[in-house]
């Protein structure tokens, strides 16, 4: 702790803080624009200028920025001294020169740092007569707006963009008055992060293509704490609606888990929940639609043979329901077999292994990384945003040696340079994270697997083992940076489908934890609960359920699952021809929806809550942001419902409680969120912001006569405006709001120290902790089939994901279907890439185009997953190929 | 007492001077253009829209009793797909005029708005907007701003340079 | 046998006669009130809004004539009545020209007086049946404002009875006949003029309705007819009063010849009744304590000291 006085006032604050951290975790304003919490000072814009005085016999004092100053004992500044204020608000004066007149039209308007900083410093007239300075925009893809005349030169955009996230496609331009940020020509913005300039911008240079069409403001918004069901990582997200629609989904801050950011996919893959495939009313096949739900229920209460067929991309709640609906015995994931056996595999080392497998933000602290067999950009973006950082915690120690502080960024980069700490992969293909590798290793399964047995065994054998050369090589290497670190960092998980390949990492880890390691292990897994289903317990999976309809007639409750997306579709299609009767409850309409019988609308996270359990083992909890059209309501509520014969579900936390019951895993999942009951004071915790406008004219065009607004028996949270307008609580925060901080950057006030954690704790609660005493070894099921190329999927972060694909955002994003494989694979074949080549799995001919990929191994192809031409794919395999 | 007394004599002569009251229906009172009565939306001098859609009325209304929703034409222009004012809730406080920074939305002298039906008094765009450019002539905002939306082209506005080239050298 | 019937008709026509001029009055005031504000008042119901009293009847027996839950029904229907009862009553000792008079009692005016204090009852009950905090309040102001004022209401004719040595209205006329009554018995008239309107409840001493602070004081929660009765109860003081002062200081039916008596008198008793209105358009409301303090500490006083002075007077004369 170190002492600083500001104003006069004595403080403690951390050591190691610079001043402008110092005075925005003490809850004073001071206005900034270069600094980021997760970027930390270059002194840049001079907005944070402050008096520093000697001692207290200085009078006169001096102005410095206060994001350049230490924090140390006995610092003496004053923020509202007349002199550094004026500082302060000629300095925005000079900033907003160019500034446009555009905040009428500019998305930022009412979030804007620009605006609220301008406000603060007190600049409130433009004196400024001449002609503005303006710029050219580009067109950026289709994720991001550009509108350059707005910038004001902080550079934060490319600080996040090239040094933290890893881009290489944008920069910084010109000199003088013409510094342009931008791409050296028009094009789409390539980096998964890109998204993140919209809250990163403390103006609206960047602003949020996707909100654009359906443009509404901050202050109008429905806004509930939700979770990204984009992928496995449970990225903490705010969605917001308004008009019946979801408009935006902004990051939710989480010291824990996504920080300050979010990946395109979770920031623009929002767009299927408002998509015109959406089911909205319950529905039967022969009969009224107004009964549906009724002889649904009627139906499944005569209890005939049935199946149910769980989802990892319905809630807990959910899938606890269904299985209670069904029983246990004939409840099934969703999932194929390889793809399940993964997740079990990897929950089973997760509980098992004895290593610790961090949390996303542990993972930055890490200081070496193997990565193996996981294409981790597209499986689980966010990951590689935080892998990017641990790649420099070695490097940064160099800085830090020079004692430059650990916020001081640009000194520390000047120190780093391109410099990455050990950083090894191995993976099927060449994946986004090589430029920041040491070493890089290609191959098949079996490949990957004994280069993970050969790191073991260096490891445990402290560098020497058996294999051959060119492995031998790299596997020492990997074996020797990993025993040379402190905190060695595994990394793999389901992307090959392959539990070998889980195992081998799982053995890694533990051979380092014998080595008296603080290893971690990280597991990407498929699906945003995939690992919650496969908690619920011993399930079979789709390949069971197919089996089990073959040997008697049954019927199936199928929930939110989309078989042909699971699924080869002509075995989709023989098995729900095969089912008696198909109850079906899904959001989207897919091909499955044919095939039922009774269809009950679900909702999306959007119109429903629940608890998902990420790749972390971290239950979190989502919450409905608005009520759905129609018929829409959560899974569990429809299947509660059903049981019960009634119109009503029970309260959500009633369905919580017993499934926490039935399970003890579950335990921690009780302090996951505050019950429904929970209140400040009195008061629930309102959706909507206190400027929330419109609420007398909004519904006026249907009737004058205002509806009552919708009461949420589930949640502590609101649907109105009415209720408590002070800080929420950690785990409740539907929107960030501070007076005067009307952008992002008002996080600042709801952190207990900035970049820290939340007050009252980050939310979310860890359900796996690692065993005590850990396994010593694991075993490594060998890898089986064979035959002239391994078939492996290739994930791409746009399109490979089942709901996130059919956002129209997203859609423009995913390239075509292709097969790939390396030229000299393609020459040994004799094949050519000009036309076609097909491949024969199942008893289906897949017949794509061609695409060069020269890091595959000569035995291996991939093909996208989950694209449209190649959905239903069951992946691995072995197979030949063939032109045409 | 004396007060009382004059007071009562002096209400007495009241009875010998002219009302003050208007028989309003027969005849109509002179409303200032200031007046702050039936809100319209104005079109700029090009004959456009002058709504942008910033939604500053609606959040400035006191009675929440505006809605819209941006949208956007070919060129980028933004402007509401709805407009909606509910009359029937609406206290004519001209909050909405004062926030607009388009003057696309203003009171006018018009105040005989009366209905048998509250539905009716839910005004849509339609009924809102007018042909002309209201109390404010000569003011187009998109020549103002620094956004290019079919108006100009970028860096065409008043008070603005040609854009910058960025690959140039000179200092 | 024809004494009878001219009786019976004398009854009807005075009945139908005050209760006429009590609900025309609703349009008078509301005409000259806005006379006096510079407004044009009632204007749109038949020619100068002449038939609005007629729309405001049809208006008044067509409303729901709603009893709330919590009063005290039988006292609460009671209520409105007696007001009604009691002041018509009172028209009983009116005469309005030489034999044109329901009951020529030689105790009339202690009839009058006696039926005055009736009045009383009416707000009492009706604040009290309401179980509403402002018609309580209403009711009790009421009853405190009409107890006091009562007191010097009578003492004030004390003096009008000793000059004429009799409380038959129509000798107390007659005995007018050279000099009005006004003349000796100024501070007499002054006194029970300010006494009526406080009788009456009337601005500016209605303070038991006082709306700016009441509501609507004691008849807060009474709607339709009986809300009517009190109204029109209201009206028909106003009539009575001016029938009074008329009768016991401006002579009653005197007057030169060439008009009849009963048009003199009606003169009279119109000249009083704009006199009340005129007060209401011009006299803010005193405070309840301003009230209570001009009647126990002036009036109270000043009566007593009239009586001693016309006592002393008469005394001497004899």
């Amino acid at each position: 702790m170190a002492k600083v006085i500001i104003d006069n006032i004595e403080y403690d604050v951390p050591d190691g803080k610079n001043m402008l951290e110092a005075a925005l975790s003490l809850g004073l304003n001071l206005p900034y624009f270069c600094w980021h919490p997760a970027m930390h000072s270059v002194g840049a814009c001079r907005q944070c200028a402050v008096t520093n005085y000697r001692d207290a016999n200085d009078t006169r004092g001096r102005i410095t920025m206060a994001c350049m100053l230490d924090a140390k004992d006995g610092t003496r500044i004053s923020i509202n001294d007349p002199k550094s204020k004026e500082f302060r608000a000629g300095n925005i004066e000079s900033l907003m020169i160019n500034h446009p007149h555009d905040c009428p039209v500019c998305d930022e308007g009412g979030e804007c740092h620009l605006q609220d900083m301008t406000v603060m410093s007190g600049h409130n007239y433009r004196r400024y007569r001449f002609k503005k300075r303006t710029h050219v925009n580009q067109y950026l893809g289709p994720f991001l707006n550009h509108e350059m005349n707005r910038c004001i030169q902080c550079y934060r955009c490319v600080r996040f963009y090239n040094d933290y996230a890893g881009g290489k496609d944008f920069n910084v331009f010109a000199s003088a008055g013409r510094v342009y940020f931008g791409r050296s020509e028009d094009g789409v913005l390539e980096n998964e992060f890109s998204g993140n300039l919209v809250e990163v911008c403390p103006t609206g240079v960047f602003t949020d293509k996707t909100l654009k069409k359906h443009f509404t403001r901050k202050w109008d918004l429905t806004s509930s704490p939700s979770i990204c069901h984009g992928c496995s990582l449970g990225c903490n997200i705010l969605a917001s609606e308004r008009y019946g629609s979801v408009r935006r989904v902004l990051s939710r801050y989480n010291g824990d888990v996504n920080g300050y950011f979010l990946c395109d996919r979770g920031r623009f893959g929002y767009e299927y929940t408002n998509s015109e495939q959406r089911l909205t009313r319950a529905a039967q096949k022969n009969g009224s639609a107004e009964t549906a739900f009724k002889d649904t229920a009627n139906f499944i209460n005569s209890k005939p043979k049935m199946i149910g067929i769980g989802s990892p991309r319905a809630s807990l709640e959910s899938n606890y329901m269904l299985r209670k609906l069904v029983g246990a015995e004939n409840f099934y994931q969703g999932i194929p077999s390889a793809e399940g056996e993964s997740v079990n595999t990897a929950l089973k080392m997760l509980v098992e292994s004895g290593v610790k497998t961090p949390s996303m933000k542990e993972i930055e602290s890490y200081d070496s990384v193997f990565v193996l067999g996981e294409d981790v950009t597209n499986t689980g973006p966010m990951v590689a945003l935080a892998l990017r950082q641990t790649a420099k915690t070695l490097p940064r120690q160099k800085a830090y040696a020079m004692r430059i502080q650990t916020w001081n960024d640009a000194a520390i980069r000047e120190v780093v340079q391109d410099e990455t700490g050990p950083f090894f992969l191995a993976t099927p293909y060449s994946t986004k994270l090589e430029d920041i590798a040491t070493s890089v290793f290609h191959g098949d399964t079996t490949q990957l697997v004994n280069i993970a047995r050969l790191v073991e065994g260096g490891i445990r054998n402290a560098g020497s083992g058996a294999g051959d050369s060119s492995n031998q090589d790299f596997a020492s290497k990997v074996a020797k940076a990993l025993l040379g670190s402190k905190k060695p960092l595994i990394v793999s998980g389901t992307g090959m489908l392959s539990k070998s390949v889980i195992q081998s990492a799982a053995s890694i880890a533990v051979a380092l934890k014998a080595a008296g390691k603080e290893v971690g292990i990280s597991y990407i897994v498929p699906e945003a609960n995939s690992l919650g289903v496969a908690m619920l317990g011993n399930a079979g999976f789709l390949e069971d359920a197919v089996k089990r309809s073959n040997e008697e007639p049954v019927s199936a409750v199928i929930l939110e699952t989309d078989l042909f997306f699971r699924m080869e579709s002509d075995l989709a299609e023989s098995f729900l021809n095969k089912l008696d009767k198909v109850v079906l409850l899904d959001s989207l309409e897919n091909k499955t929806t044919p095939f039922a019988d009774y269809i009950l609308p679900a909702g999306t996270f959007a119109e429903s809550s629940g608890t998902l359990v990420n790749n972390e083992g971290r239950a979190q909890r989502f919450y409905q942001v608005y009520v759905g059209k129609y018929d829409i309501k959560s899974s569990w509520a429809w299947l509660d419902m059903i049981m019960s014969q009634s119109e009503t579900p029970r309260p959500f936390d009633e369905i919580v409680a017993e499934m926490i019951a039935s399970n003890p895993m579950f335990e921690k999942i009780n302090e996951v969120a505050p019950k429904a009951d929970f209140r400040v004071g009195t008061q629930k915790i309102p959706r909507e912001t206190h400027r929330f406008s419109g609420r007398t004219a909004m519904n006026a065009n249907i009737s004058v006569h205002e509806p009552k607004p919708p009461v949420d028996p589930d949640s502590p949270l609101s649907y109105t405006m009415e209720g408590y307008h002070g800080e929420q609580p950690s785990k409740d925060i539907s929107f960030f709001w501070s007076p005067g901080w009307n952008s992002v950057q008002s996080i600042n006030k709801y952190q207990i120290e900035v970049g820290g954690e939340l007050h009252g704790g980050n939310p979310g609660m860890r359900l796996i902790e690692p065993s005590e005493n850990g396994v010593s070894s694991v075993s490594i099921d060998p890898v089986s089939g064979n035959g002239a190329f391994e078939v492996l999927p290739a994930y791409h972060i746009y399109g490979s994901e089942e709901l996130t694909s059919k956002s129209p955002a997203i859609a423009e994003r995913t390239p075509g279907s292709y097969i790939g494989i390396s030229s000299a694979a393609l020459q040994k074949k004799g094949l050519n890439a000009a036309s076609q080549i097909s491949i024969q799995s199942g008893n289906r001919t897949w017949s794509l185009p061609v695409k060069i990929i020269e890091s595959l191994p000569d035995n291996v192809i991939v093909v996208p997953k989950g694209f449209s031409k190649t959905v239903g794919m069951q992946f691995p395999f072995f197979t030949d190929i063939a032109q045409g | 007492m004396f007060s009382s007394l004059r007071s009562l004599w002096l209400v007495f002569l009241k009875m010998f001077k002219r009302n003050v009251t208007i028989p309003y229906p027969e005849k109509k009172a002179y409303l200032p253009p200031r007046w702050r009565g039936r809100i319209i939306l104005s079109r700029d001098p090009d004959h456009n829209e002058r709504c942008v859609a910033c939604y500053l009325c609606a959040a400035a209304c006191p009675v929440d009793c505006i809605s819209l929703q941006a949208t956007e034409d070919e060129n980028g222009r933004r402007y509401p797909e709805f407009f909606r004012i509910n009359f029937s809730r609406c206290i004519f406080c001209g909050y909405c005029e004062d926030a607009c920074p388009t003057y696309a939305i203003q009171l006018t002298p018009d105040m005989e708005m009366g209905e048998y039906n509250r539905q009716n008094l839910v005004y849509e765009k339609e009924d809102l907007l007018i042909d002309g450019v209201g109390k404010y002539p000569g003011y187009s905002f998109y020549r103002q701003s620094g956004v290019a939306v079919g108006v100009k082209p970028k860096g065409g506005g008043d008070k603005e340079d040609a854009p910058v080239d960025v690959r140039t050298l000179i200092p | 046998m024809s004494e009878t019937w001219a009786q019976i008709l004398i009854i009807i026509c005075v009945l139908l006669g005050t209760v006429t001029i009590a609900a025309g009055l609703i349009y008078v005031e509301r005409k000259m009130l806005a006379v006096w504000q510079q407004r044009s008042g009632p204007n749109r119901v038949g020619p100068f809004g002449s038939l609005q009293v007629l729309a405001d009847m049809i208006k008044i027996f067509f409303k729901e004539d709603w009893i709330p839950p919590f009063v005290d029904k039988k006292v609460f229907i009671l209520a409105p009545t007696i007001i009604m009862l009691s002041i018509l009553m009172s028209f009983s000792i009116v005469p309005f020209a030489p034999g044109l008079v329901v009951a020529d009692m030689n105790v009339g005016l202690l009839f009058f007086l006696a039926m005055s204090s009736l009045g009383t009852y009416t707000i009492i009950l009706a604040g009290w049946s309401s179980d509403n905090k402002y018609a309580l309040i209403g009711g009790v102001r009421g009853a405190a404002q009409m107890i006091s004022y009562e007191v010097f209401m009578s003492l004030s004719l004390m003096g009008v009875v000793l000059q004429t040595g009799s409380f038959n209205m129509t000798d107390i006329v007659n005995s007018q006949k050279g000099l009005w009554n006004v003349i000796p018995q100024f501070i007499g008239f002054v006194i029970f003029l300010l006494a009526g309107i406080a009788e009456t409840h009337r601005l500016p001493f209605d303070l038991p309705e006082a709306e700016s602070e009441l509501v609507a004081g004691y008849h807060s929660e009474y709607s339709g007819m009986k809300f009517g009765m009190f109204f029109v109860g209201e009206y028909l003081g106003i009539t009575l009063i001016s029938c009074m002062i008329a009768l016991l200081f401006f002579g009653g039916w005197l007057g030169p010849s060439f008009l009849p008596g009963i048009v003199w008198f009606l003169i009279k008793m119109f000249a009083f009744i704009l006199f009340f209105i005129l007060l209401r358009a011009a006299l803010p409301r005193p405070r309840y304590d301003q009230l209570m303090g001009l009647g126990w500490k002036v009036l109270l006083p000043l009566s007593l000291l009239n009586v001693l002075v016309t006592g002393a007077i008469v005394l001497l004369n004899s």
